[in-house]
C-alpha cells in the first residue's frame, strides 16, 4: 500500500453522532452517541503513523495512540485494545472526558494542515467494544507479598491501584462515599458518562485483585500513620482530591437557594436527586438559576440544571469565552441546550428575598486590563456599571480547595495552600506515602490525575524494590467468588506462570 | 410495624487487614423509648475503636436512600458496638424506625466523623442535652468525668414518660438535673432554668456543652453569655457527604465566616454561632421533605 499522505487521508474528522439539543435536555443519556465501526475505520486511516509520534508524549499516561489505531485498521479489535489497557485502564472513560483538543489531539501532525485525528473518540470507540464484548486484561500476577493501600477511589487512585496491583501487591483502596468511582461518580454527569461505563470499568480493576473498602473515611477511621506502622501496609497512596468547594465571601452566601456545584452534582449524580422521591435525597432546584463560573464542573452544573427542570440557567463568568477553562464541546453543548452566557460579569451580592432565600444577584460588568502571573488578562469591574437579576438558586463552580481531613490527621506536610507537598518522584514527606492528583495540584483534569497515579506507582514501585515484570495475560475465568460492595469479583484462574524475574 | 418488604439491604462480605475487619453492618440491639425516639446499636468495629466523643457517622439505610447525619451516643470498644439514638421526623427516620430491626443489616454507616470534643479536666463543667440531643451528650459526660471533671448533667424532657437514660448520666454525673416541661419530673422548666440554678450554685462553672435542636442551643448560649462562661454546642446543619467536599453543612460564625460543620464541627463556640441563619438553612427542603413523608405514607404497607 502507498504512504499514507496528508492529501491521501480522508480529509474531514468523521463526525460523531449526537442527540439533537431539544431531544438531550429532556433526558439523562448520553449526549454524543459514539462512533460505529465504520466510523472509527475511516477516522482510523486518518492516522499518518508518524515514526515519531507528537501524540504520545501529549498523553499524560502516555498511550501507543498509533498502535492502537493500527490494530483497529487491521481489523485486530481486541489487539486495540490491549494496547490501550496496557497504558490505560479506563479507556472507555478517558476517550469521552479528557480534554484531548489539549493533549493528544493538540499536538497531532495531522492536525497541522486539517482537522487532527479525533483519538478520544476512537479510544472510546475501543472502551466500549470492550465493555460490550466482556473482554478484560487479568493478567498472571505472581503476589510478591507487598501490601498497598490507595486512599480514594477517583482517577489517581484507580491507575495508581491498577499498576500495583500488576506489579503483584495485594492492593486495597478507601473510599469514603458507598460507591467507588470519586469524581467519575459524583461528579461527571449520566450524559457524558453513564454509570455502566463506570461500573464496568470499575469492575475490571477488582478483576485484577483490587479490593475496595466503601464506607471508608481514612484520617477519621484509621490514620495515614496507622496503615504503615499498624495495619500493615508497606506503602500508601493518597488521591483523595481536592473536594473543597470554594466560595467568595460576598453577602448572601447563607441564603437557601445558595450551593456549590459538587454539591449539586452530588445529590445529582451518586444520590440520583433527579428520581427524587422515588430516590430520598432531593435537590430543591429552582426555575431560575445562575451558576457561578464557566469551567467544567460549571458546564456539568448547569446542563443538569437544565434537566431537572431549570427554565433559565445563566453562566456568570468575570472573563470572556476566550478565558473560560471548560472545553470548548462542553460550552457549546450548554449553549445548544439553552444556558445563558454572560461574560464579564462578577457576582457582587447575593439577593435576600426577605425570607432566608435567593431572590436574585447583583453583578457587576468587568473589562479585561493587563495579564496577570497565569498569562491570562485580569478582569477590572467598570465603574456604574452594576446590574441586577432575578434568579431563586445560585451555584458556585468557582473551584475547590485541599480538603482539610488529611493535613489534620497526619504529620504529612502540606504546602502554603493546604495541598499535599510532594517531590518529582510524588513521594510526601512521610516515608513510603505517596499522592498525586487534585490532592497536590488542585483542581485539574481526570487523566492528569491518572497520570500522577501511574508516576506515583512507578516510584512505589522503585521504593518497595520491585522489578519490573512481564505481564501474561490471561483470559479465563470462573464462578464469582466473592461480593464486594454489590461487585462480583472473579476468582483468577491461572494457567500460565511466566514472568520475566522468573526467566531470569 | 411491618415488615421490611420490597427493601434492598446489602449484606457486606469483606475483607480488610487484620484487626480491622468490616462487618457486616447489622443491628444487635433496638430500644423504643418513645413513639418517635428509639436506639439502634450497631456492630461496626472499626468505627467502636476510633470513635471519640462529639463525633458523628452517616447512615444510608437503604440503597435508594439518602445519606443522613447521626451522633454517635455511644460506643462500645469492647463489643465493637457504636449507639444511635434517632428520632422519627422525617421519611427516612419513620421508615428507619418501621424496617431497622435487631438482625437486619444497614446499607452503610460511615465514620466517625468531625472533630472530636476537647474533653480535659476543665474543674466543673456543665452538660446539657434537650429532645434529641440527651443521648450524643452523653459520651462526653462520661469523657468529662473520667478526665477528672466535676460533671454537671442536665436534661430536659417534656415529661416524665419521655426520661431516658437517667441512669446512664446519674453514673457519671456528680450533680444531675432533670428538667420537664410540665414539671412531672425533676424541675418544672427548661433546661435554661436548670443552667440557671447550676450557675447560682457554682459561680465558679468553666465551661457548657449543649446539645439539642438549634433554638434550645441558642438559649443555653445565651443564658451563659452574660457570665462569660466558654459554651460548646453540637450543631446539626443538613448534610449530604460529611466529607467536606460539599458545603451543604456550611455555618455562619461571628463577623461572617464560614465553616463546614462536617470537618471543622460539629461543635462550635456557641457565642459566635449565628443561629438564626442555622434556622433558616435547616428549612432549606421543607417542602421537598413534606413531599417525600406524604409519598411514603401513601404506599400501602
Amino acid at each position: 500500500m502507498a504512504k499514507k499522505t496528508i492529501r491521501t487521508i480522508p480529509q474531514d474528522r468523521t463526525p460523531m453522532p449526537v442527540q439533537t439539543p431539544a431531544t438531550r435536555v429532556t433526558n439523562f443519556d448520553e449526549v454524543a452517541i459514539g462512533y460505529s465501526l465504520e466510523d472509527a475505520l475511516v477516522e482510523s486511516e486518518r492516522c499518518l503513523m508518524c515514526p515519531k509520534p507528537a501524540c504520545v508524549p501529549a498523553c499524560p499516561v502516555h498511550i501507543d495512540i498509533p498502535g492502537f489505531i493500527q490494530k483497529i485498521i487491521d481489523k485486530d479489535y481486541r489487539g486495540a485494545y490491549d494496547v490501550l489497557s496496557d497504558a490505560n485502564p479506563l479507556a472507555a472513560i478517558c476517550g469521552r472526558v479528557c480534554p484531548q483538543e489539549n493533549q493528544c489531539e493538540g499536538v497531532c501532525t495531522v492536525g497541522q494542515s486539517l482537522e487532527p485525528v479525533v483519538i478520544g473518540r476512537l479510544e472510546r470507540w475501543v472502551g466500549d467494544q470492550a465493555i460490550d464484548k466482556g473482554w478484560s486484561n487479568v493478567p498472571y500476577i505472581k503476589p510478591n507479598g507487598y501490601r498497598v493501600g490507595v486512599v480514594g477511589s477517583g482517577p489517581a487512585g484507580i491507575a495508581c491501584a491498577a499498576d500495583m496491583a500488576k506489579a503483584g501487591c495485594d492492593v486495597t483502596i478507601f473510599e469514603a462515599f458507598h460507591k467507588p468511582g470519586g469524581v467519575l461518580r459524583y461528579g461527571i454527569p449520566e450524559f457524558r458518562l453513564p454509570d455502566t461505563v463506570i461500573a464496568a470499568e470499575i469492575d475490571k480493576l477488582v478483576k485484577l485483585g483490587v479490593k475496595i473498602e466503601c464506607n471508608t473515611l481514612v484520617g477519621r477511621l484509621f490514620t495515614i500513620d496507622q496503615m504503615i506502622n499498624e495495619l500493615g501496609f508497606d506503602a500508601v497512596f493518597i488521591g483523595t482530591g481536592a473536594g473543597t468547594p470554594r466560595f467568595m465571601n460576598i453577602q448572601g452566601e447563607f441564603l437557601n437557594g445558595v450551593l456549590s456545584a459538587n454539591e449539586l452534582l452530588t445529590r445529582c449524580n451518586l444520590m440520583q436527586a433527579g428520581d427524587f422521591p422515588n430516590h430520598d435525597t432531593p435537590l430543591g432546584l429552582g426555575k431560575r438559576v445562575a451558576i457561578i463560573g464557566s469551567g467544567n464542573t460549571a458546564m456539568d452544573a448547569m446542563r443538569i440544571s437544565l434537566r431537572m427542570g431549570a427554565e433559565n440557567v445563566y453562566c456568570i463568568y468575570r472573563r470572556t469565552i476566550e478565558e473560560s477553562p471548560a472545553r470548548n464541546e462542553e460550552i457549546e453543548h450548554a449553549e445548544e441546550e439553552g444556558v445563558e452566557f454572560h461574560w464579564l460579569s462578577n457576582p457582587l451580592e447575593i439577593l435576600d428575598d426577605g425570607k432566608g432565600n435567593v431572590a436574585g444577584m447583583r453583578c457587576i460588568r468587568m473589562e479585561l486590563g493587563e495579564p496577570d502571573e497565569s498569562g491570562r488578562r485580569r478582569p477590572v469591574p467598570v465603574e456604574g456599571s452594576e446590574f441586577e437579576f432575578e434568579a431563586d438558586t445560585v451555584v458556585y463552580a468557582i473551584g475547590t480547595s485541599a480538603n482539610p481531613i488529611m493535613g489534620r490527621t497526619s504529620n504529612i506536610k502540606l504546602n502554603m495552600r493546604g495541598f499535599i507537598e510532594t517531590d518529582e518522584s510524588m513521594a510526601t514527606s512521610f516515608a513510603g506515602v505517596y499522592a498525586g492528583g487534585d490532592i497536590v495540584t488542585g483542581g485539574a483534569t481526570v487523566i492528569l490525575a491518572m497520570g500522577a497515579g501511574r508516576q506515583a506507582a512507578a516510584s512505589m514501585k522503585q521504593y518497595l524494590g520491585i522489578r519490573d515484570t512481564e505481564v501474561v495475560y490471561q483470559n479465563e475465568r470462573s464462578a464469582p467468588v466473592n461480593t464486594l460492595f454489590g461487585i462480583v469479583r472473579e476468582e483468577h484462574n491461572f494457567t500460565r506462570v511466566t514472568t520475566r524475574q522468573e526467566a531470569e | 410495624m411491618s415488615s421490611s418488604k420490597n427493601r434492598k439491604f446489602h449484606q457486606i462480605n469483606s475483607s480488610t487487614p487484620e484487626g480491622y475487619h468490616a462487618c457486616a453492618i447489622e443491628i444487635v440491639r433496638r430500644e423504643d423509648f418513645s413513639d418517635v425516639t428509639y436506639l439502634l446499636e450497631i456492630r461496626h468495629p472499626m468505627i467502636a475503636k476510633a470513635a471519640q466523643p462529639g463525633q458523628f457517622v452517616i447512615v444510608m439505610s437503604h440503597e435508594d436512600g439518602e445519606r443522613i447525619p447521626l451522633t454517635i451516643a455511644d460506643f462500645d470498644r469492647e463489643n465493637g458496638t457504636i449507639t444511635l439514638v434517632i428520632q422519627a421526623v422525617g421519611k427516612t427516620t419513620k421508615e428507619m424506625q418501621r424496617d431497622c430491626l435487631v438482625g437486619t443489616p444497614l446499607y452503610s454507616v460511615t465514620g466517625p466523623m468531625g472533630e472530636p470534643s476537647h474533653i480535659s479536666n476543665v474543674g466543673k463543667v456543665v452538660c446539657v442535652g434537650g429532645g434529641l440531643g440527651v443521648a450524643p451528650v452523653f459520651p462526653q459526660v462520661r469523657a468529662y468525668k473520667q478526665a477528672g471533671a466535676y460533671v454537671i448533667g442536665i436534661v430536659g424532657f417534656r415529661n416524665k414518660d419521655l426520661v431516658f437514660w437517667d441512669d446512664k448520666f446519674l453514673q457519671y454525673c456528680d450533680e444531675f438535673i432533670i428538667c420537664s416541661d410540665d414539671g412531672s419530673v425533676g424541675i418544672k422548666g427548661r433546661v435554661t432554668d436548670g443552667i440557671q440554678r447550676a450557675i447560682e450554685k457554682h459561680p465558679d462553672i468553666r465551661e457548657l456543652l449543649a446539645i439539642g435542636p438549634p433554638i434550645m442551643m441558642q438559649a443555653c448560649a445565651e443564658t451563659t453569655r452574660p457570665y462569660g462562661i466558654k459554651t460548646t454546642v453540637s450543631l446539626n446543619p443538613v448534610m449530604v457527604d460529611g466529607t467536606g467536599m460539599c458545603g451543604g453543612c456550611r455555618v455562619k460564625l461571628g463577623d461572617n465566616k464560614m465553616k463546614f460543620a462536617c470537618v471543622d464541627g460539629p461543635e462550635f463556640d456557641g457565642h459566635q454561632v449565628d443561629f438564626t441563619d442555622l434556622i433558616n438553612r435547616l428549612k432549606r427542603f421543607s417542602k421537598e421533605e413534606k413531599l417525600a413523608v406524604e409519598k411514603w405514607t401513601d404506599i400501602p404497607k
